[in-house]
């Protein structure tokens, strides 16, 4: 964060002074490598296990957990990960492991690190819950703008493409697979959750993160605090998170529930005191939030989505009696 | 830490260091900015040509290191150490219109909590004019991916809003200190005129009082002040209601009462 903070204005002067842009890349093949190895956490189920960090040009995007799943007839692939490269490379090491073709390609919600590695899948197979697809149509291009910025080079040749299917909740078999899809939100406006039956894995997005700080740019806390009630009856041995390690313990639901939740009771109880934004900046983080990675970042770009309309509730109340 | 005293380059460029006035340290030269931007060189031409300026530690202002939302950067600059500051100027180097606002505490502490609007990375600035005539300035830089000022207000693209134009929210919160905070927060595009097709349109000023009329701030706010501008003000105890009134550049009037 500092170095960003303190590189900027050096950048800035360069960009002043019409400097030539660094000079271009050599070894292309290995530098944009993200090294993808599937974990098989089940027969047939295997997970690509992202950083539990920030977007960096050092990680090229790679801090999500994307997934495909194997069944007799067909491969379905759950998110497809930050670029064009990283969706080429799961599709590489997906045919490591199967000759099967994809028969679908998901993405649980319309966050970049889960569509935008869409390019490489075929495009009958991309699918996502309606309000996904329209978040993907109008956002995806800025999302991608912004990536490119964030995670540099490694976004080269990087496009939107949404997905045409839309998916509906309930179970059915898809290649060979007894699988249901249950649409929740609140992380954002649709969260895909995926119960792979014969396993009993969860692949639940965003809607839990684990170890590593909730996301909270299109969040609605209420929503998204009843959809991890939700999760948490479904028949589950085993839980994917959309950040951190898989899990066989429903701690995770917990950690994130009670991460959000104070999340929720801090903004209230800040517009209620009337503190300025940049005292709720300031905050510290309690202790027991310390251990989620990227906690410091994320609360105070929470602080930025959601205090405004917190401060707006407690002025509007105050003016209307 | 001892301010370090400069002259606005406009000065200096009228005259050598040798013949700078006696009564002024040595001028420095404009890399000896302590945010070193580029663009302080132009800034004390613009806002403080012929006029003493020191940077001040004193001076202080409060923003996030990386701006999550350029259209709303949540900024607190509090010149309160310092004994009387008369005015405060709040300008950011690399915005397209630098000056942010401007504010004149009258009875408030002076310092004022706001949001504005970046379109790049910028120092932001506040510089507080104490009684001897002598500015005062202090800053952060904010990186900030930008377009905040070129980016068309939510207002201008909505047709219900207009009915809501110049509204006030807000409320007086007592402090456990005996002093108040008023948070208060105007309906008003804030339309820059840089983004295509839309024209200038923001609150120009603002100006509260207590009951018994006497002045307690009055603001004078520009383009890059965010839409629905919401104000943070600290100020010694000054009864249940604060009067709000002040105008756009169209002319419409803002006038309500804020209340505990
Ligand atoms: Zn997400």
């Amino acid at each position: 964060m500092s170095t960003r903070h303190v590189a900027f204005p050096a950048l800035l002067a360069c960009a002043l002074a019409l400097l030539p842009a660094p000079a271009p890349a050599a070894a292309e093949a290995t530098r944009f490598d993200y090294r993808l190895a599937p974990q098989e956490i089940a027969p047939g189920v295997h997970v690509f296990t992202g950083l539990r960090e920030d977007f960096s040009p050092a990680n090229g995007g790679n801090i999500v957990n994307t997934g495909f799943i194997v069944g007799s007839t067909g491969v379905i692939v759950i998110d497809t990960g930050p670029s064009r490269r990283y969706g080429e490379q799961m599709l590489a090491a997906i045919r490591r492991v199967t000759p099967l073709p994809v028969v679908l390609t998901i993405n649980t919600h319309h966050h970049p690190d889960h569509f935008l590695g869409n390019q490489a899948f075929p495009a009958a197979t991309l699918a996502a819950l309606p309000e996904t697809q329209r978040g993907i149509q109008k956002d995806g291009e800025a999302f991608n703008e912004n990536l490119y910025r964030m995670a540099g080079d490694w976004m080269e040749g990087t496009e939107r493409v949404a997905p045409t299917q839309p998916l509906a909740a309930g179970r059915r078999t898809v290649g060979g697979r007894d699988i249901e899809i249950v649409a929740l939100d609140g992380h954002t406006p649709a969260d895909f959750v995926l119960i792979d039956h014969a396993s009993g894995t969860v692949f639940a997005g965003d809607l839990l993160f684990h170890d590593r700080a909730a996301t909270t740019p299109h969040a609605d806390l209420a929503h998204w605090l009843a959809a991890l009630e939700r999760l948490a009856t479904l028949p589950a041995r085993q839980w994917v998170p959309g950040h951190g390690d898989v899990t066989r313990d429903a701690a995770a639901i917990a950690q994130t529930r009670d991460y959000l939740e104070w999340i929720a009771a801090t903004m209230r109880e800040g517009a209620e005191s009337g503190l300025d934004m940049t005292e709720m900046l300031a905050r510290p983080i309690p202790a027991r939030f310390r251990g989620l990675a990227e906690v410091e970042r994320e609360y105070r770009r929470s602080v930025v989505h959601l205090f405004p309309a917190a401060e707006q509730a407690v002025l509007e109340k105050a003016h209307a009696r | 830490m001892r301010p370090t005293t400069v002259l606005a380059l406009a000065t200096l460029w009228l005259c050598s260091v040798a013949d700078a006035p006696a009564a002024v340290p040595v001028a420095v030269h404009a890399s000896t900015d302590p945010l070193d931007s580029a663009r302080w060189g132009d800034m004390a031409k613009t806002f403080f040509a012929g006029r003493t300026v020191v940077f001040d530690a004193r001076v202080k202002v409060v923003a996030p290191a990386i701006a999550e939302d350029s259209l709303n950067v949540p900024v607190s600059v509090d010149a309160s150490g310092l004994a009387g500051v008369e005015e405060v100027l709040v300008f950011a180097d690399f915005n397209p219109i630098l000056a942010v606002l401007r504010f004149r505490p009258v009875k408030a502490k002076p310092a004022l909590g706001f949001r504005l609007k970046l379109q790049q990375s910028s120092p932001v600035r506040a510089a507080a004019r104490t009684a001897d005539g002598v500015w005062h300035v202090g800053g952060t830089w904010v990186t900030a991916t930008g377009g905040g000022c070129t980016a068309p207000s939510t207002g201008s693209g909505s047709p219900e809003w207009q009915e809501r134009l110049n509204q006030v929210s807000g409320r007086i919160f007592p402090r456990s200190d005996g002093s108040e905070r008023l948070r208060m927060r105007v309906i008003h595009p804030m339309d820059t005129g840089l983004a295509q097709g839309i024209p200038v349109f923001h609150i120009e000023e603002l100006t509260l009082s207590d009951e018994s009329g006497a002045e307690l701030m009055r603001i004078q706010t520009y383009e890059p002040v965010s839409e629905n501008p919401l104000f943070t003000i600290d100020m010694p105890a000054a009864g249940t209601r604060v009067r709000a009134r002040g105008r756009d550049n169209n002319g419409n009037r803002i006038d309500a009462w804020v209340t505990q």
